[in-house]
């Protein structure tokens, strides 16, 4: 396995992306399909750097406080964002579209001012019960928690993917699949059809709240060091670039999106400072011309018949000059 | 089969159902006729659950459903189609059959990752009645053609189809003729008495009166929320009330 890796990163390397590089674009792919999962569901979801936050510290606990190995932390990190998903999704789902979006920015908000002052709430609730002052330092705030661990594998990213890439095949092909992309293209139609669409939508937002986690976990073990602005709004938009960038009309999208996103900050690194506006340049790039993102079969088969065309106008053309030549 | 009593649906000061009794017998086509903005539409939310009335009962087969949720009274066996198409547009003509299924089946999303034989046998056969219903409404053909991109003749037909996918024993359609020419038109009322004799109850919202002279049984006139006539075809033609409503008291026309 690490013969593997050390030769794929060997192959990468003249694009500037070293094993570092390649473990943020796996978790970068991972994010991907939590976004992915709500957005072809119809749901447009920001809640998934909260989730990412809520696995990122819940896992660091589990293993920086109690000793706990790194996947038993996983295991801890999904479960817990699982976990508060569901009253998060009960009232927050009945929104649509922009004020969907708009709830579960507030909701990443929340996230970020709750472990900011997590510390400090801890303190005054032990205070109160105890009657004398006690100070409890255990997530300290914007610092951070720092000396985590390095315990993330390149192999277990892969193999984590490779897992939630297999889950997903099969997703599409059961019937709660099918009921996904049904509500996506008419919530009211699909009701009609018997399809159960707030249930089916609690059940895709936890599924996308545990997969962001696991995100969460993986990459706090690779950065040893997580605060909770890493977590905010910015973090939000980063990983919706993902699904715009590599489409979200097949799961591959927004997978190959993650990936793109996390590699080109190191393969335009000789642009120096114009590096963010040229990300910004191939977004809109692809944005304007690649409506359908980079990975669109729908897309590639329109693009590939025009070609065909002109290519059979070009030698129709040719074949009439033979003719009038002589 | 479905009983109506005293339903009721008000949009703040506008009722757009006042004390609509109506019912629909097993094996009865049932049509609703009416003016535009009578309610014919409001009624069919209601029944579906899309909507639910302000007062009044709705029983099919003896239980309750005007509190239900949608996908409850398709589970209990009412389908229906709309008076604009809503097929799911970037799903092929099959996928949409899969779908119309969709409570017909128990597969799991473990069963799917297993593999499992019974899961496996669910979809072999799911397939193989979408097949059976696209050949049935002359899809085949399109089977594997986005529903958006059919010709209006085959999304009619397919949201019929899709609609039969369910189950139903009662069938709601809403204006179902809407866009077609005499000959299509005659054709879907071969083919919704062939359902019928099936074994299916039918209820259809229609304006195309030589439509509902082919297929009902029995006709409700509806006009400004209320049912002001009930009847078989030929009783409705000539009832004085259904004519003014349609064209207006002989007052109006002297004016």
């Amino acid at each position: 396995m690490d013969a593997l890796t050390q030769a794929l990163v060997d192959i990468l390397r003249p694009l500037g992306i070293t094993e570092p590089v390649l473990q943020f674009m796996l978790v970068n792919a991972i994010l991907g399909i939590s976004i992915y999962l709500t957005l072809y569901t119809g749901m447009f979801s920001l809640a998934n750097a909260g989730f990412m936050a809520i696995g990122a510290y819940a896992g660091v606990a589990a293993t920086q406080f109690l000793g706990m190995p790194l996947w038993l932390g996983l295991i801890i990190g999904m479960a817990v964002a699982g976990i508060i998903s569901l009253p998060i999704g009960l009232p927050v789902l009945r929104l649509k579209d922009i004020y969907l979006a708009i709830a579960t920015i507030g909701f990443g908000e929340v996230v970020i001012i709750l472990l900011l002052n997590f510390d400090e709430i801890i303190s005054s609730i032990a205070t109160a019960l105890q009657g004398e002052r006690v100070r409890i330092r255990l997530l300290e705030g914007a610092r951070g928690i720092k000396g985590i661990p390095k315990s993330t594998e390149t192999w277990m990213l892969f193999a984590f993917l490779a897992l939630l890439m297999f889950l997903l095949w099969r997703l599409h092909k059961s019937r709660l699949g099918r009921a996904m992309a049904a509500i996506r293209e008419d919530e009211r139609a699909a009701a009609n059809m018997g399809i159960n669409v707030v249930y089916v939508k609690n059940v895709v937002f936890v599924m996308s709240a545990v997969v962001a986690a696991s995100a969460g976990v993986f990459s706090a073990h690779l950065t040893r060091i997580i605060s909770p602005g890493a977590y905010g709004f910015d973090k939000a938009v980063d990983i919706l670039s993902f699904a715009v960038l590599g489409g979200t009309s097949t799961w591959v999208g927004p997978i190959v999106g993650g990936l793109v996103m996390g590699a080109l900050p190191e393969v335009l690194r000789f642009l120096n400072d114009l590096r963010g506006v040229f990300i910004g340049l191939i977004l809109l790039g692809v944005i304007l011309f690649l409506p359908g993102g980079l990975i669109n079969p729908a897309g590639v088969r329109l693009l590939l018949r025009r070609a065909r065309r002109a290519l059979r106008r070009r030698a129709d053309a040719a074949e009439r000059s033979s003719h009038a030549a002589p | 089969m479905l009983h109506l009593e005293a339903v009721t649906r008000q949009f703040g000061g506008l009722k757009a159902l006042g004390n609509v009794n109506l019912d629909v017998a097993k094996g009865r086509i049932v049509g609703l006729i009416g003016p535009n903005g009578a309610g014919k539409t409001t009624l069919i939310n209601c029944i579906s659950g899309l909507d639910h009335p302000t007062s009044g009962v709705i029983q099919f087969e003896g239980t309750p459903i005007h509190n239900a949720e949608p996908h409850h009274i398709t589970r209990l066996g009412i389908a229906r189609t709309y008076q604009n198409i809503r097929l799911f547009g970037r799903m092929t003509a099959l996928e949409n059959l899969l779908i119309g299924q969709h409570t017909r089946g128990h597969g799991s999303l473990l069963g799917a990752v297993m593999f499992s034989r019974a899961f496996r046998a669910e979809e072999q056969g799911m397939r193989e009645r979408a097949r059976e219903l696209l050949n049935r409404f002359g899809l085949l053909p399109v089977a594997n053609t986005h529903a958006a991109s059919l010709p209006y003749g085959d999304q009619r037909r397919l949201e019929l189809a899709r609609a039969i996918a369910t189950q139903p024993k009662l069938l709601q359609l809403d204006e179902p003729t809407a866009g077609m020419n005499p000959v299509e038109t005659h054709a879907l009322g071969e083919a919704i008495l062939t359902l019928r004799d099936e074994g299916l109850s039918i209820l259809v919202v229609e304006h195309d009166m030589a439509f509902i002279h082919q297929v009902c049984d029995e006709i409700y006139v509806l006009n400004f929320g209320q049912i002001i006539a009930h009847g078989t075809p030929t009783e409705i033609k000539s009832d004085p009330a259904v004519i003014e409503a349609y064209l207006g008291s002989s007052d109006d026309g002297a004016a």
